[in-house]
């Protein structure tokens, strides 16, 4: 499902196999449980958070078909993935997403929760499909892809295109930070990155608390549920 | 003054005859209900193409019109009537269950320019036809959505201010610069047409689902959704 390996002050967070690493509430919870030890470990703060996968896949988005099997999923996989963003949001450590492998969804989410987003350039893609699958983009992915992508433009391309970016093209919509020849050295490049981050030696505390304040219209989407009638507000801090 | 012509899989809106096409309360009718023509009529693989005739996309609200009614109050109450009626145009454009292409033939200000970026793709002439938010030269103010408009689709602060404060004539090439419009590669009406139409057939290829279309691209604007009154309706039915 996913692994948890500590090189030095550098996590990484892997979602193993050879599969979509479909974010179903197993996949999930496995991911979230990984998180809950980062959080614990006494040299969190002063440390850094590298997510990768094997394979073909980052992530190929939610479990459609598990969803189709028992539509009451659908809300729980939205839920725990709200609130393993939120928990991203405020974790208290810089955090690298090296996509090695097509983000679709929920899985290009995923990969933009992360403050740094590396990427293979010589396969793969970061892909909103929802428009060619025929479903919505809920509010706070859309949020999400306010925040992280700056021209309208780039943005009605994302979403109401449902193109397929490549490295390239993630660089100018500046989605993608950095691109590399291939998974090994775009996971070389994130740890190269991760250890610069480190030297620099910032209170990841600190850090955690701007990083909130900058996304603080995403956390406040994140929060709330559109369906009810009556906003609900969540603080999504997990601590 | 307004047509809504089918051609296969394109709705071809276009503003006709050889004038300034201003927006007065009839010609704003005209338009909402042609809108609301192609939505009834409106399938998977549709694309609504929105052009005109002559010189002019369009020069904005028929000022001539409100000062026609003889008196300063007259005048301001005829152009509130205006800016209030021509609020649905906007949100039915955004509420359209298609892609629509903006294919400029010639200038758009003001209120025009507002029906262009109403539009999700902006196509504008090289050779010809400005871009000009002219209430700051004619001391107008602005009103709420189209300020939210110029917000949502216009993403820097200096083409912001180019386009709202400077009272600036924009050309093609500098409006795909600042990124208000996607091209001004053409020369002539018919060259922005063309190639307007070559883009709409690649949409049209994809068969999208129109009311998930609409969704999504009302989900890019909710701060504009909002101030119109419009609402994305949540559902999901996957293809699988």
């Amino acid at each position: 499902m996913c692994t948890l390996e500590k090189r030095g002050q550098l996590f990484l967070l892997k979602l193993t196999g050879d599969g979509e690493h479909r974010l179903n509430p197993t996949l999930l919870d496995s991911i979230t449980s990984a998180i809950t030890q980062i959080r614990s470990d006494p040299s969190s703060s002063q440390s850094v958070l590298i997510t990768t996968s094997h394979g073909k896949f980052f992530s190929n988005g939610y479990d459609l078909a598990l969803a189709d099997s028992d539509p009451s999923l659908r809300v729980v996989m939205d839920s725990k993935l709200r609130s393993l963003v939120a928990d991203l949001i405020s974790l208290p450590m810089p955090t690298i997403a090296a996509v090695t492998g097509h983000a679709s969804a929920a899985g290009f989410v995923l990969a933009m929760s992360h403050d740094y987003v590396l990427m293979r350039r010589d396969r793969g893609f970061l892909y909103m499909s929802e428009l060619d699958i025929e479903l919505v983009i809920p509010p706070w992915f859309a949020a999400m892809i306010r925040m992280k992508i700056g021209s309208p433009a780039a943005r009605r391309d994302v979403m109401l295109t449902a193109e397929k970016v490549t490295a390239e093209r993630g660089l100018e919509m500046g989605i993608v930070d950095s691109s590399y020849g291939s998974a090994a050295e775009t996971v070389e490049g994130a740890v190269r990155l991760g250890e610069e981050l480190v030297r620099r030696g910032v209170d990841g505390h600190v850090y955690g608390g701007m990083r909130e304040a900058l996304l603080k219209q995403v956390l406040h989407t994140i929060g709330s549920n559109e369906s009810v009638s009556n906003r609900m507000r969540n603080s999504g801090s997990k601590l | 003054m307004c047509t809504l012509e089918k051609r296969g899989n394109l709705f071809l809106l276009t503003l006709t005859g050889d004038n300034e096409h201003r927006f007065n309360p009839d010609a704003i009718a005209t338009i909402l209900s042609l809108l609301a023509q192609a939505k009834s009529q409106a399938k998977r693989g549709s694309v609504l193409i929105t052009t005109g005739h002559g010189k002019f996309f369009s020069n904005g609200f028929d000022l001539a019109w409100a000062q026609a009614s003889g008196s300063l109050t007259g005048a301001a109450e005829r152009l509130h009537q205006m800016v209030e009626s021509f609020k649905p145009v906007v949100a039915a454009l955004l509420d359209l269950p298609m892609p629509t292409i903006a294919a400029l033939n010639g200038h758009a200000a003001a209120a025009g320019l507002m029906l262009a970026l109403s539009h999700d793709y902006v196509f504008m002439r090289k050779d010809r036809g400005v871009l000009y938010m002219s209430e700051v030269d004619i001391g107008l103010s602005m009103p709420d959505y189209f300020a939210a408009m110029v917000r949502s689709k216009i993403g820097t602060s200096a083409a912001r201010r180019e386009v709202l404060l400077s009272g600036k004539k924009i050309r093609g090439e500098e409006a795909v610069a600042l990124g208000i419009v996607d091209s001004a590669a053409h020369d002539s009406a018919e060259g922005v047409v063309e190639a307007t139409v070559g883009l709409a057939e690649k949409l049209a290829a994809k068969k999208w689902n129109g009311d998930v279309y609409a969704s999504i691209r009302k989900s890019l604007y909710p701060e504009l959704c909002e101030i119109l009154g419009l609402k994305a309706t949540i559902f999901a039915t996957p293809k699988l």
